[in-house]
């Protein structure tokens, strides 16, 4: 990780290439993590007493958690880290600061522009300040509340405590913890009852320098029948100065409500990426989770729906391509905890090149949660003999009358499958790719169109070896 | 045009176990020849031989599309030079569907130099003569949406090699039994598209055990193997006396190459379940 303090002016997420900016000097906490830095945090943000207690209470649960003994390795020292840095003002560096190799790879991808200026931390002029404008304005109307979190802890306080922290408590594991201490940015959204937005809301419209940053913080409040697909990251790879990411999601949908979430995330090789992601769905709820994950040095992530109330219904897609010196720990965990409930898990992985991909996934029926159904389909690719896949799928029934699927594959690309598509011709690496894509079909069809065409570039760029 | 592949005394082994042993054969283009022989002769081997599959080792001989060495070529390479075999048993690439990978495959055909990750052959081009293709075939539409060769039935299954020959056009097309797995009305079908589409137009070579596909497609040449080799090639009156009779004749007159064709099959590994 750097540890360049050089680099004071630079905003988290992009220091590693050590942009120039013209900012004034800017607030930033010390390396490290204890208790005066969580509350310089605080202070910073003008934050609520209860926050701020929130915040230390949290500190002392991770101190206290030891690290998980499951997953992949982590070989992080908590100490040599910059838990906060509030970005700079307005007037921070343009498209024209951005370095070529940053540019290259955006254009590689096709992102359109705004998006690309966006990940580049570019504030000024962003284009679709314009067209988040107007959509705003009709959100507002209808009184959705879509923006920050720092936001709505001003804003929104009252909506915001209720919710905040109920779902992923800060002692459900030691990074949700951490992220609890620390956490800065991230989404609040609030979509009332009836409302539904049939459009799919995307982050990047967004704009807020913390958006992305290491600890974020999301909580989508769906309320009685109301609906939303949330697009969240971004395909481009996403530099960062820390080696640490620690994000957590919390989603309620409320009775006869539904929720999307898709994200597709592209981190650079020396990031962990340590996210806690869980919705509860009440009756009649749908909730969604479509995730794909790509690089980073290790990634865990188990998408969450727990199903409290009959004819909720949980699915979970998930991808994950493991590439060199990458371990992707992915899954999904759904808990029936009422009658007739319905969950679904697909994930698909792909290791290559001495990568090692992991389904990690648990389906639980509590006592009394008769007539649920569950089934789970996990495939695994294998693109040559260094690269490793292994699945733990771990199935917990308490209830009888309860009927639960798992299928699970792993194949390697055929030689066959090779040979024919060569002898139409196909070059070798255009074989594997069509291959690859074909396997993944299935969920990137269920990805917002730009989106579908972005993980399919991303594919090729991993398939070609020139990401990450 | 005028093109000639040309395959001279080609030994072709599998595991290191050999399967042809010395095959010649010179096809023109716009002509017809009709490989037969008893099963596990080695047509298919021919085929994939020289369509370049990666397990049939070329351990002597050579075979030439014109002045080009096709041996030293990879699949993908005698695909763009001209060679196209249909498969006795095609391979599912679930997930692809068949639009894209003909659009993929049409593209490096037509332009052999391109690189990768350059531009394909503009959609609504394609989609116009796939469209008109598929009619001439009288294939549904939807098909076009579907996985390569993913739960498609046995004659789905060469109705789509049928198609993608069609689309890629050929110098040379290699067709390994594309007339079984059909019902009466689709060999028909099948042998009139082939008629139509590849007849004058390439050098076909048409390996099958049926009659059908040949009545359309009258050979000037027919050629029988046995044992990994071509043991007696004639007119298409040959077809017609092996389709009729059999190949006992054949059989006796060439009492070596019988034994060669015992041995392989008696050597054949049981298959593993
Ligand atoms: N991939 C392979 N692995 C092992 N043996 C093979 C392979 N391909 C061909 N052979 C063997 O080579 C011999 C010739 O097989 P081939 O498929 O060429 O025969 P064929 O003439 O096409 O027969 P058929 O009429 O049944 O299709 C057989 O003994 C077969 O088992
Ligand atoms: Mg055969």
């Amino acid at each position: 990780m750097s540890t360049d303090t050089s680099t004071n002016e630079t905003i988290g997420e992009i220091n590693k290439y050590d942009f120039r900016t013209e900012s004034k000097a800017v607030f930033k906490a010390r390396k490290g993590l204890d208790a005066q830095i969580v509350e310089q945090i605080s202070e910073m943000k003008n934050e609520p007493a209860w926050m701020r207690e929130f915040r230390l209470k949290s500190l002392e649960i991770f101190h206290s958690k030891p690290m998980p003994k499951w997953g992949g390795s982590i070989d992080v020292d908590f100490q040599d880290i910059f838990y906060y840095l509030k970005p700079t003002d307005k007037q921070g560096r343009t498209w024209e600061d951005v370095p070529q190799e940053i540019k290259d790879t955006f254009d590689k991808l096709g992102i359109p522009e705004a998006e690309k200026k966006f990940l580049a931390g570019v504030k000024a002029q962003f284009e679709s300040e314009v067209v988040y404008g107007s959509l705003k304005e009709d959100l507002v109307q209808q009184g959705v509340i879509f923006t920050d979190t720092d936001t709505a802890v001003r804003e929104h306080p009252d909506l915001l405590r209720e919710y905040f922290g109920t779902i992923i408590p800060p002692n459900d594991n030691k990074f949700a913890a951490l992220n609890s201490a620390v956490w800065s940015g991230g989404s609040f959204i609030y979509v009332p009852k009836g409302v539904k937005i049939d459009f799919p809301l995307q982050a990047y419209f967004r704009i807020n320098a913390e958006n992305m940053g290491q600890f974020e913080r999301t909580l989508i409040i769906v309320d009685e029948g109301a609906s939303i697909h949330y697009v969240e990251g971004c395909t481009a790879p996403m530099y960062s100065s820390e080696s640490l990411h620690s994000a957590v999601v919390e989603i309620i949908c409320k009775r006869g409500s539904r929720c999307r979430y898709t994200t597709i995330q592209n981190w650079a090789n020396n990031i962990y990426n340590l996210v806690t992601k869980r919705a509860v769905a009440y009756a009649d709820a749908t909730m969604e989770w479509v995730d794909g994950n790509l690089g980073s040095k290790l990634t865990m992530k188990y998408p969450a729906v727990y199903m409290l109330e009959p004819g909720a219904r949980g699915e979970i897609l998930s991808i994950a391509f493991a590439s060199a010196g990458q371990h992707q720990d992915a899954g999904a965990k759904l808990v029936h905890a009422a009658p007739h409930t319905t969950g679904q898990i697909i994930s698909k992985s792909i290791s290559k090149n001495g990568g090692r991909a992991s389904y990690r996934g648990l389906v639980r029926v509590e006592k009394d949660a008769r007539k649920s159904k569950s089934n789970v389909v996990c495939d695994a690719l294998i693109l040559d003999s260094k690269s490793q896949s292994d699945t733990y799928p771990y199935i917990e029934i308490l209830d009888q009358d309860v009927s639960i699927g798992h299928e699970a594959s792993v194949s390697r690309i055929g030689e066959e499958q090779l040979f024919y598509l060569m002898s139409r011709g196909l070059s070798e690496a255009e074989a594997s790719t069509m291959i690859v894509n074909g396997f993944i079909e299935p969920l990137v069809k269920e990805l917002p169109m730009e989106y579908a065409v972005e993980m399919n570039r991303l594919i090729q760029l991993q398939m070609e070896g020139s990401v990450g | 045009m005028s093109h000639i592949l040309r395959i001279e005394n080609l030994h072709v082994s599998v595991n290191d176990k050999p399967i042809l042993r010395g095959v010649n054969l010179v096809i023109k283009f716009g002509e017809t020849h009709a490989l037969m022989g008893p099963n596990g002769s080695g047509k298919s081997t021919l085929g994939l031989a020289i369509a370049g599959h990666p397990n049939y080792q070329i351990t002597e001989g050579s075979i030439w599309l014109d002045d080009v060495n096709l041996t030293e070529l990879e699949a993908d390479e005698r695909s763009r030079a001209g060679i196209f075999m249909a498969f006795q048993r095609p391979v599912a690439i679930p997930g692809v569907k068949m639009a894209d990978f003909l659009r993929h495959a049409a593209t490096n055909v037509r332009r052999p130099d391109r690189k990768e990750g350059e531009d394909l052959i503009a959609m609504r081009e394609f989609r116009k003569e796939l469209k008109g293709k598929m009619e001439q075939l009288k294939m549904d539409p939807e098909f076009a949406r579907r996985y390569v060769n993913d739960g498609f039935s046995g004659g789905e299954m060469k109705r789509a090699e049928i198609l993608t020959m069609a689309m890629l056009s050929p110098k040379f097309s290699i067709l390994d039994e594309t007339d079984s797995g059909l019902d009466a009305d689709a060999v028909r079908l099948a042998s009139a598209s082939i008629a139509e589409i590849g007849r004058d137009k390439m050098g076909l070579l048409i390996i099958t055990h049926h009659d059908k596909l040949l009545e359309h497609n009258p050979p000037q040449f027919t050629h029988v193997m046995l044992g990994g080799r071509i043991v007696e090639t004639g007119g298409a009156e040959l077809a017609r006396q092996l389709h009729d009779h059999g190949y006992d004749r054949i059989r006796k007159a060439y009492p070596d190459a019988e034994a060669a064709n015992q041995q392989m099959l008696a050597k054949e590994e049981p298959l593993a379940v």
